[in-house]
């Protein structure tokens, strides 16, 4: 895969740290992945680190509008966080920034759900 | 100056990367700046991606053709499929459409073609394909 997924948890939290380039090859091998956690480990919180992620495009976009819909039927949240410019662009182009957090560090987006 | 590449590959979803890597390469002796390159790339990916998918709905015994050139201002994506073609190219251009909203699609691949580049022309005829034209200025 042109991605590397890494991923922890921490009480209801779930932690995707992504590598390399996101696009439609990879979405839904992902979305399996990711899926299966949140299920299993009664995930309501989602934070992806792109600090490494070098690229994404559209079908990034609809990627994390997925995993937005299967936390929205819990209460829960997507933070996201480390985003280089050209991910960003993105973000504010396709109205993300409306249904997602967006923080520096991990740490910052941890806060920001403790506090919410 | 000008310097022209045409390419051909199957419509399979793995060739995204391919064809974004080939623009990579094709503008290395540009001397362009990272962020412009970015966009270069993401168009591309965007182009490409609609091809595969909507175009020639992933069958991967049909081929999808990209050419790039550029001149002293202009880079020249040209992306062409001949899959089963765009009924509506005004309504799919909208932001937010998509045929597959089943499917994760963020529906925004033209917006953002049509923001990251400086001319965006699609042509499309049903059951015999699509072209997509993108130009980007690159120098004054």
């Amino acid at each position: 895969m042109a991605v590397n997924i890494q991923m922890s948890i921490r009480k209801n939290m779930l932690f995707v740290r992504l590598k390399g380039e996101l696009d439609q090859a990879v979405t839904e091998k992902l979305k399996i992945r990711i899926s299966e956690v949140i299920d299993k480990y009664e995930i309501k919180y989602l934070i992806f680190n792109f600090e490494n992620l070098n690229f994404m495009d559209s079908s990034g976009v609809g990627f994390i509008i997925g995993r937005y819909s299967e936390l929205k039927r819990k209460n829960g949240k997507i933070i996201v966080c480390s985003m280089n410019r050209l991910i960003e662009r993105i973000f504010n182009l396709s109205g993300l920034k409306k249904i997602c957090g967006v923080a520096s560090t991990e740490k910052e987006a941890e806060k920001m759900l403790e506090v919410a | 100056m000008y310097n022209e590449i045409k390419t051909s590959f199957l419509a399979k979803i793995e060739n995204v990367m391919l064809a974004r890597t080939i623009g990579v390469g094709f503008l290395m002796g540009l001397d362009l700046q990272l962020n412009f390159i970015n966009e270069v790339k993401t168009v591309i990916s965007e182009a490409v991606t609609n091809a595969i998918v909507h175009g020639c709905l992933s069958n991967e015994n049909k081929f999808v053709q990209m050419n790039l050139s550029y001149d002293a201002v202009n880079i020249y994506i040209e992306v062409i499929d001949n899959g089963i073609g765009i009924e509506d190219v005004e309504k799919a251009k909208e932001p937010l459409f998509s045929t597959k909203v089943e499917e994760e699609r963020a529906g925004l691949g033209f917006t953002i073609m049509d923001v990251f580049t400086d001319r965006l022309d699609v042509e499309s005829k049903v059951n015999e394909g699509t072209r997509v034209l993108m130009v980007k200025k690159y120098s004054e």
